[in-house]
């Protein structure tokens, strides 16, 4: 295995999880308990002692994590534990934030994103990104869906391409009748799975979710979450959540950070019943966070 | 159920008093507070509005026999004051007014643009930010000083319809670039981001989302910044323009004068006759004005309308 992480100073429970990854890749046929992704598939991005600082303050601090491809992977903590940063360093996004810094590397398409080569426009394309409140763009249904595609030179049939990027994201019988109307009469859910439709419309092989419901009702939230597993035929999911349920429900593999620190990465079901961290342990039945 | 019961009775014998007890609302006096500053401020708006109802009653008074086509068309002349028209003075204005919109609008909204969107948030753009508003308070005769030094005489303008637009530009450029630049504030970050997300680069952004936002915004800026520009006398003074006139400029490079002096000019003329025809000028500056402004508030409300698409 490779692409694997290899550095000895990782903790041990992540070291854990690594060799029981490893004794299963024995058999490279073997499929991922939760997706149809094989074991042996390489990672489709792969942190590498990640640290990023805003100014002195680290808000991650050296975490190495195997995305593999075609999975929802969750990454869960309490507030302020690094997650929301991680993610946003996945597509370049802290780029806006003043005085960030960012060391180790993020590996994606055999590239490290942070390298000066790196073009954070054009990687924008293949890794997509949905925030936390809805933000759809103040202008028709169709243009939000299709100006991402225009912009960087979409070639084939528009309509076609807007018209599946609706379907995929599971709203386009509700709004193919108004597909020139104004984006902000949608409620808030339809405005997020429209935010959705726009990401995927540009095909990108990631899609960064950070905490896609918290400002959703829980029938909003429901239809998203299945609209999640959906999607991760397609593309690979990274979630950010502050919901544990959401976690449990929608992943295939669940990451736990703590203060900055990637403490424990498993399958869900194996977090969520035999974490092999005290302090994962104490996360997820509620004892802190 | 049961737990719950016991709970809250063990709750309410622990306060040991009514919670209402703890709080004295004062609700008459607090509403009573309110009223009165509402009193205060419709006195507020009032005095304003009555103050200019004052203005205009009187101008209107005293001009309003003199409006005529034959104003609107025949040059200012000393001798028969009965016949002098606004002709130069109108051509000059709406000369002024047209160059100082063509160059201070993209300068202005360009400036803002480049502030708020793309300059990198330091000391040193905070320094020229606060100067900018600092510009938009210098006396509109220092404006007349420098256009007299730079355009009159350094650039050899003259006392050109040009050299009276640059200066008029340079006193309204400020005011351009602080409102503009507010409205582009007033843009959600979130918009930004999301555009960002798709792969699109800061000027896709700004161009497709950020400046149609802020667009209302920016519209109100400049009509508050050319109607500045049209009413003032003190720099055109300064950097030359003519007082009486008896032909219109046929080009920028010509020699012009301006509603706002012909106005001056005749206040200060001994004759009665001459404070009639001035609040007469006064009412066509006021049309100009109002009709640009017009054309403004349509072309925003226009813009709003087709902005959600």
């Amino acid at each position: 295995m490779v692409g694997l992480i290899t550095d000895p100073t990782r903790r041990q429970n992540v070291n854990t999880a690594k060799e029981e990854t490893n004794r299963e890749d024995m058999n490279t046929a073997e499929m991922h308990a939760c997706c149809d992704t094989p074991k042996s598939a390489p990672p489709i991005l792969t942190v590498q002692n990640l640290s990023i600082y805003y100014g002195q303050h680290p808000a991650v601090k050296n975490v190495t994590m195997n995305i593999p491809p075609q999975c929802v992977t969750a990454i869960i903590g309490p507030s302020g534990c690094g997650k929301s940063t991680l993610l946003r360093s996945m597509n370049r996004m802290n780029d806006f934030i003043p005085g960030v810094r960012v060391e180790g590397s993020i590996q994606f398409n055999n590239k490290n994103i942070f390298s000066s080569k790196t073009d954070p426009v054009a990687l924008r394309r293949s890794i997509g990104m949905v925030f936390q409140k809805p933000n759809p763009f103040p202008k028709s249904i169709y243009k939000n869906v299709a100006w991402g595609a225009a912009i960087n030179g979409y070639k084939g049939d528009m309509n076609h391409l807007v018209e599946t990027s609706l379907k995929q994201a599971a709203i386009w019988d509700e709004v193919k009748d108004k597909l020139h109307q104004s984006a902000l009469a949608l409620s808030g859910g339809q405005q997020q799975r429209l935010c959705i439709a726009r990401a995927i419309a540009l095909q990108p092989g990631i899609l960064l979710m950070d905490e896609p419901c918290s400002a959703l009702d829980p029938i909003a939230t429901a239809r998203i979450e299945d609209l999640i597993d959906e999607l991760k035929s397609r593309y690979t999911v990274i979630l950010v959540t502050h919901n544990m349920q959401q976690a449990a429900r929608t992943s295939d593999f669940t990451a736990f950070m703590y203060m900055g620190e990637l403490i424990e990465l498993d399958d869900t079901n194996i977090l969520f019943t035999k974490p092999s961290n005290q302090r994962t342990q104490d996360y997820i039945t509620g004892r802190f966070g | 159920m049961m737990r719950e019961n016991t709970i809250s009775t063990e709750y309410r014998d622990a306060s040991d008093s009514n919670p209402d007890a703890m709080y004295n609302p004062r609700l008459d006096r607090r509403r009573f507070i309110g009223k009165i500053f509402a009193v205060f401020c419709a006195c507020v708006t009032g005095i304003g509005v009555a103050v200019l109802a004052a203005l205009l009653y009187r101008i209107f008074d005293e001009g309003w026999i003199y409006i005529s086509t034959n104003f609107l068309t025949k040059f200012p002349s000393m001798l028969m004051p009965e016949t002098s028209g606004v002709k130069s003075a109108l051509y000059g204005t709406l000369w002024l007014v047209s160059i100082t919109a063509i160059v201070s609008i993209p300068v202005g909204i360009g400036a803002a643009i480049y502030l708020e969107e793309f300059a990198p948030k330091n000391r040193l753009s905070r320094f020229i930010h606060t100067n900018i508003a600092n510009l938009a308070g210098v006396p509109s005769i220092v404006y007349g000083i420098l256009g007299l030094a730079m355009f009159v005489r350094w650039s050899n303008l003259g006392r050109s319809v040009l050299a009276g637009s640059l200066t008029l530009s340079l006193l309204i450029l400020p005011v351009i670039i602080i409102a503009s630049r507010e409205a582009l504030l007033g843009v959600p970050k979130t918009i930004r981001l999301a555009a960002f997300a798709l792969g699109a680069t800061r000027w896709q952004t700004v161009r497709a989302h950020v400046v149609p936002a802020a667009l209302p915004g920016i519209i109100t800026g400049i009509i508050l910044a050319l109607s500045r520009a049209i009413g003032e006398a003190a720099p055109l003074v300064m950097i030359g323009a003519l007082s009486y006139v008896a032909f219109v400029p046929d080009g920028p490079m010509d020699e012009f004068m301006a509603l706002p002096i012909q106005i001056y000019t005749w206040c200060d003329q001994p004759d009665p006759i001459f404070q009639h025809l001035a609040a007469a000028a006064i009412i066509v500056l006021l049309a100009v004005l109002l009709s640009m402004n017009a054309v403004a508030v349509a072309l925003r409300a226009w813009q709003q309308r087709k902005s959600p698409w």
